[in-house]
């Protein structure tokens, strides 16, 4: 197990720990465009989720877009983007945030979708507004729901911003694309050992905060998953 | 277009190995899928509480899979299997492994869909558990199964075209070309040729769910993801 032991080595390196090529900084640069594609997707999902949620209307364009935009192949997207904007971050975060918005609208519409009519209307009854309905009813109920959506389109975006080092933006990705390219292959699996950690961790983290949405929205519902 | 069309060869050549290395992986990711799913499924109304506990166990692990980022997994496969760089096997594998991670969900899905009444009285009509399992539940679960596979089969296409990143020669080839040539006619090509053979597949997919289920109409695609 030689190519083990040599990823090893590249672990204990100390400058993969320091400097703008280490491991801090560009774990840094990937959460940060994480961070900033899934608020720019945000920005466009949430409005429009929270209308055909509550609404119902526009629902099946909704639907359509979204399997139309699952077929759309990542690497094609950003390479076409990085062609018409030329070099620098705009591209990238154009690419990310287009493609994790599918995932955030059906995450909250169909979160809205699912609260009961009956409470809904229970709701209006007490004298809500529709904004009160929509803030203090539905998107609590829908929490859990909105949670797993921004929970997939966070994944989304972090495998593809290790895609995106082919394009010339920073982050983990780097690491495999740069190794790649000078079959330096104890680089490109401890980087691809990186992203898959951070992958699961932030997987992980998520489906707590959904356990926790979930206890929230109906405190009937336990904190700790259990098999009935 | 022209570009297209004196290059048609090689787009030829291309569309083939995107055709089947995308196909093999979704077929050999149901194939793998529909047994474990089933075990899953079997494993839910068990008598015994750990054995109960396994079947929430494999469905989660399973969707853990699906949480591998692709890239990471391309470049990881080849120590993994001790296969060349360059070998589609690293990739092929590899999207099995994702097929499989949305299928075993869709199988356990498609199973607890059928009514528990229909396979008691089916049991009363005297069928075996084999045969219930054949003439019965698995027809009764067919439509969402064929609405999982159907994202399935979406979502290998497309992500077949990372592989070109690692050197595996398909249609995502053309993005990495035409990325390195500042060419964005040969990239818009391969977009084309990448969303057209998912419609494909899906189309083909849609067919065959109507000639093995003529008693239903399809369930609509994205049902469950």
């Amino acid at each position: 197990m030689s190519l083990l032991e040599e990823t090893v080595a590249w672990f204990s390196e100390p400058a993969q720990w320091s400097g703008a090529t280490g491991i801090p900084w560009r774990l840094a640069q990937h959460i940060g465009y994480t961070a900033l594609a899934v608020a720019a997707a945000a920005l466009v999902a949430v409005p429009l989720g929270l209308y055909i949620g509550h609404t119902g209307r526009w629902r099946n364009l909704a639907v359509l877009s979204t399997g139309a935009l699952r077929a759309l192949p990542t690497l094609g997207l950003l390479t076409l983007l990085a062609l018409q904007l030329g070099i620098g971050l705009s591209a990238p975060i154009i690419a990310l945030a287009v493609l994790c918005v599918p995932p955030l609208l059906a995450g909250i519409y169909s979160g809205l979708e699912a609260v009961d009519p009956a409470t809904v209307d229970a709701a209006r009854a007490q004298g809500m507004t529709e904004a009160h309905v929509i803030l203090r009813v539905e998107l609590p109920l829908a929490m859990p729901l909105i949670i797993g959506g921004l929970r997939s389109a966070v994944l989304q975006v972090i495998a593809t911003a290790t895609v995106a080092a082919f394009i010339g933006v920073g982050g983990l990705g780097r690491y495999i694309i740069d190794g790649l390219a000078v079959s330096d292959t104890a680089r490109v699996l401890g980087g691809a050992v990186v992203v898959v950690i951070l992958a699961l961790v932030i997987d992980a983290l998520f489906a707590a905060a959904q356990r926790l949405s979930a206890h929230f929205a109906d405190p009937a519902t336990p904190t700790k998953e259990r098999h009935a | 277009m022209n570009w297209a069309l004196t290059n048609y060869e090689r787009l030829l050549d291309l569309v083939w190995q995107h055709t089947w290395i995308s196909g093999s992986a979704i077929a050999l990711g149901f194939a793998l899928a529909l047994p474990v799913g089933w075990a899953a499924y079997a494993m839910k109304s068990s008598p015994h509480g750990a054995v109960r506990q396994l079947s929430g166990v494999t469905v989660s692990l399973s969707s853990v899979l699906y949480t591998i980022p692709s890239l990471p997994l391309f470049v990881i496969m080849p120590t993994i299997l001790g296969l060349g760089w360059l070998n589609p096997i690293n990739v092929l594998i590899a999207l099995v492994i994702y097929a499989f991670a949305i299928m075993v969900r869709g199988v356990v899905d498609a199973l607890n869909a059928v009514p528990p009444s229909v396979l008691d009285s089916a049991a009363a009509c005297g069928f075996s558990r084999g045969q219930r399992a054949i003439s019965v539940t698995l027809p009764l679960a067919g439509p969402v199964m064929l609405a999982a596979l159907r994202v399935v089969s979406v979502s290998t296409v497309s992500l077949l075209s990372i592989g070109a990143l690692v050197g595996v020669s398909n249609l995502g080839s053309l993005f990495t070309n035409g990325f390195n040539r500042n060419f964005p006619t040969e990239i818009l090509t391969g977009v084309v040729l990448t969303v057209a053979l998912a419609l494909v597949f899906d189309l083909l997919l849609v067919a065959a769910g109507r000639l093995l289920m003529p008693w239903n109409s399809v369930v609509s695609a994205g049902g469950s993801a």
